[in-house]
């Protein structure tokens, strides 16, 4: 079974990109792919000049302190049995780090994501909120000063008004130590906020990319333009008049042939299911892989 | 309906944070069966261990004038066995020997079947099928007849008893922390410490063991009761224990013969197995229910 099938992209520096699609189209296989925690069939990760899927075990070790991974579900990705002190502290200790350092320096990441280390860095998981766990697994994240955070979902597990913190949280931080992000999600209105470029994903296809702005105000794929119209919008005149799209993604284990969104596109043609259409420019950063715009 | 909430329940959530352990702790304090069972065990282990402090008699020592003599004989308060034997000393020496055989195997599982339980758990692939394709050959057989076979060709004594019991529940704990392993590996925390460059070892020190650690001791507690039963079954068939040392198993096989001359003496090691075994059963039950803490 092809997961992520030909996704290529890069990120720049500082840059937050986005990465949106349906449950089941990769996202999170890409995550892991990224860095590293699942081995690519085919293809290749540079990270600042270096081929991540050719690191030696040893050098691996060091590529990872530059990159790291929140996870999206806030109970399943903290240990149940280590305390939020450990949880944080645990990677730099597997860096080497000796443990009164490193105790300090979880000690000020929990107060900077907002969690007062005194009161909170004794606590099991279980007395934390999902609010509060996601915080400790962006401290966690940040511990080791990651050059490039990839965030699987962050949010998604969270209230509207937590998710809204965390966000928030997020921006800040990558403002403050000049983090480069992976923003993983399905929901457009979270992309839309944080994203400075926007990766549509369908079935394991990238099917449009362009900046945040130019995706939201012109969307062009089918497909982009049917996640659209299903967001709500709170202004009725942004409203999108297109069918909503019906039906579950086909199975990615016998994708179909061509387009994998011809079986729900609205504007399918014959063609469609000849060749896997390629990323064709619209803009400078506007790409989109549809027959529409050949 | 009113919802009430004693307040001691108020505490667990208001007090100072308490470690996974000092929870199941807190619990079981307050299981009134747990206690019960675990004074009962208290006072078996204690009596077996104090043995040749209480003992009045010693326990090898018979007498041909006294043979089954009834409950209750001056200088005999459980009776005499069919060469004589003071029975309160022979059942609190027997002790002894049945908690040994019964405990050791199941302490031995515990550790070797962790160890390989968590590291065919974690390894997966062909290790894993290695690992758990060889205990189920082990798992195949019927666990009194596997220990019957292996203490039948190994001869009679105290551990060859220890090593058919440890072979026959090694493959039991086994399972279930290879099945806890596999369950632990695919959440996500040991993702995010794969991620952050730690090697296997901190990962299966502090992240699989920890979580690991719970379902296996509450299984391997089950299997006290059961180790016991079965140690004192070998004894019983002339394949543990050798006369003239008294063990519980033992002991009821060399009385059974009296059961028609005195009822009451010759039940007295099947009581004491019972009384053992149930004890152990209900505390397994206990700290199981204390165990389920939410994560």
């Amino acid at each position: 079974m092809r997961a992520v099938d030909d996704v290529s992209f890069t990120v720049e520096p500082q840059e937050t990109l986005g990465i949106v699609g349906e449950s089941g189209c990769g996202k999170s296989t890409l995550a892991r792919l990224i860095l590293r925690l699942l081995e690519p069939d085919a293809g290749s990760v540079t990270f600042l000049g270096e081929d991540v899927g050719s690191a030696s075990r040893r050098r691996l070790k060091r590529l990872r302190r530059d990159m790291q991974l929140v996870f999206q579900d806030p109970h399943a990705s903290l240990n149940p049995r280590m305390t939020i002190d450990d949880a944080v502290a645990f990677s730099l200790l597997v860096h080497g780090t000796p443990r009164r350092e490193a105790r300090a320096r979880a000690g000020r990441l929990l107060e900077r994501v907002g969690l007062d280390p005194r009161l909170y860095g004794p606590r099991y998981p279980h007395e934390l909120s999902g609010g509060q766990r996601q915080r400790v697994n962006i401290a966690r994240a940040l511990v080791l000063d990651p050059k490039l955070l990839v965030l699987d979902e962050p949010v998604s597990a969270l209230d509207k008004s937590v998710q809204a913190q965390v966000l928030n949280l997020l921006q800040d931080l990558k403002a403050e130590l000049k983090l480069t992000y992976v923003f993983i999600s399905h929901d457009l209105n979270v992309i839309e906020y944080i994203a400075d470029r926007v990766l549509v994903m369908y079935l394991g296809h990238v099917v449009e990319t362009g900046s945040a702005i130019a995706l939201a105000d012109a969307p062009k794929h089918p497909y982009t333009r049917a996640l659209f119209a299903s967001a709500p919008s709170m202004d009725p005149s942004q409203r999108l008049v297109e069918p909503p799209i019906s039906g579950d993604p086909p199975s990615p284990v016998n994708p179909p042939s061509g387009c994998r969104f011809r079986t729900r596109c609205a504007h399918v043609m014959p063609r469609c299911a000849d060749a896997v259409p390629p990323l064709i420019p619209l803009a400078a950063d506007h790409h989109v892989a549809c027959y529409l715009y050949s | 309906m009113a919802i009430n909430v004693a307040p001691a329940d108020v505490q667990l959530v208001v007090g100072a944070p308490m470690g996974y352990w000092r929870t199941v702790a807190w619990r079981l304090r307050r299981d009134p069966t747990t206690i019960g069972a675990g004074l009962v065990l208290l006072a078996i282990v204690l009596s077996a261990v104090l043995a040749p402090v209480l003992a009045p008699h010693d326990p090898t020592a018979g007498s041909i004038r006294l043979r089954l003599a009834p409950i209750g004989a001056p200088d005999h308060p459980l009776g005499t066995d069919e060469q004589g034997r003071d029975m309160l000393s022979r059942l609190l020496y027997g002790g002894r020997m049945t908690l040994l055989a019964g405990l050791t195997p199941v302490l031995v599982a515990f550790v070797l079947g962790t160890v390989m339980g968590i590291a065919a758990g974690y390894a997966g692939g062909f290790p894993n099928t290695l690992i758990m394709r060889t205990m189920d050959i082990f798992y195949a057989f019927p666990s009194v007849l596997l220990a019957i076979a292996i203490s039948g060709s190994l001869g009679p004594g105290l551990w060859n008893t220890l090593i058919s019991l440890s072979v026959v529940f090694v493959p039991r704990v086994v399972r279930v922390a290879e099945s806890a392993t596999v369950q632990v590996k695919s959440l996500e925390f040991v993702a995010a410490a794969r991620a952050s460059g730690s090697g296997v070892w901190p990962i299966m020190r502090h992240h699989l063991l920890p979580n690991v650690l719970g379902p296996v001791l509450v299984f391997s507690s089950t299997q006290v009761s059961l180790s016991i039963i079965l140690a004192a079954g070998l004894s019983f068939l002339g394949l543990g224990v050798t006369p003239p040392a008294a063990e519980w198993g033992l002991m009821l096989n060399t009385l059974r013969g009296s059961i028609y001359v005195n009822a009451w003496v010759p039940a007295l090691p099947g009581v004491a197995i019972f009384l053992t075994s149930m004890a152990f059963n209900l505390l397994s039950d206990g700290l199981r229910d204390a165990m389920e803490v939410r994560v």
